[in-house]
């Protein structure tokens, strides 16, 4: 399992900075939607990976049948700020779309 | 200290949230509530400010919810983050008296997106908590965005876009520092991390430094350290004047967290072996302030001369951090208020000194100085105000005053924040009885060098703004928009006279910065105890 989390962290991570870099504004936003998964997902491995757990603690039970509850609390503070942040970004990607009549970063073709 | 430490966070939360409720069009209502939100906040900064230098305990803490420590968030108030709150505070009244003559009717909800500013500005510096910390950061980058694009245009569309999409990608690291953290401490308390980084294994030392260094990242970026501020000087120049003076403190935020951080986690006492990004901040400052001061130089126009300032600014601040010194950073701390305030007005002098120019005008003072002096200016109608030759005057003066304190040049408290910062500098070597190193003299020499160069540049504006063209149009000021500029400058002059108990104040800043066990003490006082208050 680790592996396998590890891998498509990497990949989303590698794929959006690679499409952050892009000039085009579109490729920018899927670029950093894609990092802020990958980031999820990081965010989601750092309270160590268990399946079958659950996150929250009733009654005096062994502490280690429980998954930790706050990475799971953290990412989803992480992806509602990160889905408005990109909200905001694509209004801001839309106004410069319409006031520079182009879709690169820098408002010019080169 | 009773319940007024969560003030600032919840004074502009209920201020934003109800000017978001008023129409648009009772534009003068919304100031109203906006200006007397600011004035409270600055009365309750000032009472912060007197219970931390006058109160039984100099940190003292605040339990959100009254959840007991480890597990609740926790705002702690110390000298810095009371000294902090509290210029942000005076700065946003200047900022909000001045856009009262135009600037905040040019946009809709100017003034909800300035009091969500100011929360997540205060929030940010009285927290205890690393998450929480990235929340108000979110907070206030979002509000941030807004203000960066208030007034709109093409310019500001255009950096807007910059700004955002350098924000987002270092938010991502500010998620991943922290969540590393967290993996490797099992906690996100600031004092609770700080406590047990040492008794970590070395493995585990290894991946908390890394954590810590991708978050470093992150909040170098908002500091706009060399070669990853590059964005700095074009948010800053495109946004409207009120909105860049309230920037300039972003920036110090920056510098803010990095010194709690790194005097928390790898300070002297804290028990950490190494202290990290000690050679990257004295270095990356440099090349800032190096960086900084070739752009001071090659700016066309007082807003980028501006701008280009706030990066030397940063860089001075980063490179006096990574001598984790307390005589060095207490010189810092003097230096930070000092230096905020005067780009603060230099920002607001911007436009006032600008108004009445045609746009080309700054490529034509820098040509006139190659090619030779010929006015042909075009008559241009003044926007707003009055036009007397006495608010000419007023302005000249003003600037040569912002001008004297940006560039760090006596009287003013420039000068003696310079001061300050280089003579402690030099002490930290000899108080051994070794030679001062070549690395001290060569940081003195660039600061020096970075003030020549901006009262070059300063001045090489103010002379084609004020003396060389004399048919030029005299520009209309309202009194509401030299009134910041007056307090500014005011203040900067109270900070020089009473430089005495101000440097006292700021000795015990960076003092209870670097005892150590003082701030986790104070934050984990409750936990043996259980629930607190």
């Amino acid at each position: 399992m680790e592996a396998v989390i590890a891998i498509s962290i990497g990949v989303l991570a590698a794929s959006g900075v690679w499409l952050v870099l892009r000039p085009r504004t579109f490729q920018v936003i899927i670029g950093l939607s894609l990092l802020s998964y990958a980031v999820n997902l990081f965010i989601f491995s750092m309270g160590r990976l268990r399946s079958n757990a659950a996150p929250v603690l009733d009654g005096a039970h062994d502490i280690g049948a429980y998954a930790d509850p706050v990475p799971q609390a953290l990412v989803l503070t992480a992806i509602v700020i990160g889905f408005a942040m990109t909200a905001l970004f694509l209004v801001v990607l839309l106004a410069a779309r319409g006031l520079t009549g182009t879709d690169h970063v820098d408002g010019q073709e080169r | 200290m009773d319940h007024l430490a969560i003030l600032p966070v919840v004074l502009p939360l209920f201020a934003g949230a109800a000017l978001a409720l008023i129409d648009d069009r009772h534009h003068n209502v919304k100031l109203a509530v906006n200006v007397a939100a600011t004035l409270l906040l600055v009365a309750v900064s000032l009472l912060l400010l007197a219970d931390v230098q006058n109160g039984p305990a100099r940190i003292s803490t605040y339990q959100l919810g009254n959840w007991p420590v480890p597990y609740g968030i926790v705002l702690v108030l110390d000298p810095l983050s009371a000294m902090m709150v509290a210029l942000t505070s005076v700065l946003a009244l200047g900022a909000i008296i001045f856009s009262a003559a135009r600037w905040h009717r040019a946009g809709q909800h100017f003034n909800s997106l300035f009091q969500l500013l100011l929360m997540g500005l205060n929030g940010a510096f009285l927290t205890g908590d690393l998450f929480n910390l990235f929340v108000f950061f979110e907070v206030l980058l979002a509000a941030s965005y807004g203000l960066a694009l208030h007034g709109s245009g093409k310019s500001r569309v255009k950096a807007s876009l910059h700004y955002v999409a350098v924000n987002l990608a270092s938010s991502s690291l500010f998620l991943i520092g922290a969540t590393a953290i967290y993996g490797v401490a099992g906690t996100l308390n600031m004092a609770d991390i700080a406590m047990r980084a040492p008794l970590l294994s070395p493995g585990d030392q290894t991946l908390l430094q890394a954590g810590a260094a991708i978050l470093g990242v992150a909040f170098l970026v908002k500091a706009g350290i060399w070669p990853l501020g590059m964005w700095l000087p074009t948010t800053y120049a495109a946004a409207a004047p009120p909105v860049a003076a309230m920037f300039a403190i972003l920036s110090k935020l920056g510098v803010y967290v990095i010194l709690r951080l790194t005097s928390l986690l790898f300070g002297e006492g804290s028990g950490a072996e190494v202290h990290l990004g000690a050679a990257v901040l004295q270095y990356g400052g440099l090349a800032t302030i190096v960086f900084g001061t070739i752009g001071v130089l090659a700016s066309q126009g007082v807003a980028r001369i501006a701008c280009f300032s706030v990066m030397v600014s940063s860089g001075t601040l980063l490179a006096m951090v990574g001598y984790d010194d307390a005589g060095v950073t207490a010189g810092a701390l003097y230096y930070l208020v000092s230096s905020t305030l005067g780009l603060a007005c230099l920002f607001l002098l911007v436009e006032l000194m600008e108004r009445g120019r045609s746009p080309g005008d700054d490529v034509l003072a820098v040509t006139l100085e190659a090619y030779g002096d010929d006015d042909d200016e075009a008559e241009q109608t003044p926007e707003a105000g009055s036009a007397t030759p006495g608010t000419f005057a007023a302005l000249g003066i003003a600037f040569v005053c912002c001008a004297i304190l940006v560039a760090g040049m006596p009287p003013l408290s420039g000068f003696l924040g310079k001061f300050l910062m280089i003579g402690a500098m030099l002490d930290t070597g000899t108080a051994q009885g070794e030679a001062v190193s070549a690395g001290v003299w060569v940081t003195v020499a660039i600061l020096i060098v970075s003030g020549l160069a901006a009262t070059i540049a300063l001045m090489r504006s103010g002379i084609n703004t004020f003396w060389v063209s004399l048919e030029r149009v005299i520009p209309a000021i309202h009194g509401v928009e030299i009134a910041p500029i007056i307090l500014f400058l005011a203040l900067a002059l109270g900070m020089t006279v009473y430089a005495q108990p101000i440097m006292s104040f700021m000795g015990t800043a960076a003092d209870a910065l670097y005892t150590h066990g003082g701030y986790v003490d104070a934050v984990l006082a409750d936990r043996a105890t259980g629930a607190g208050r």
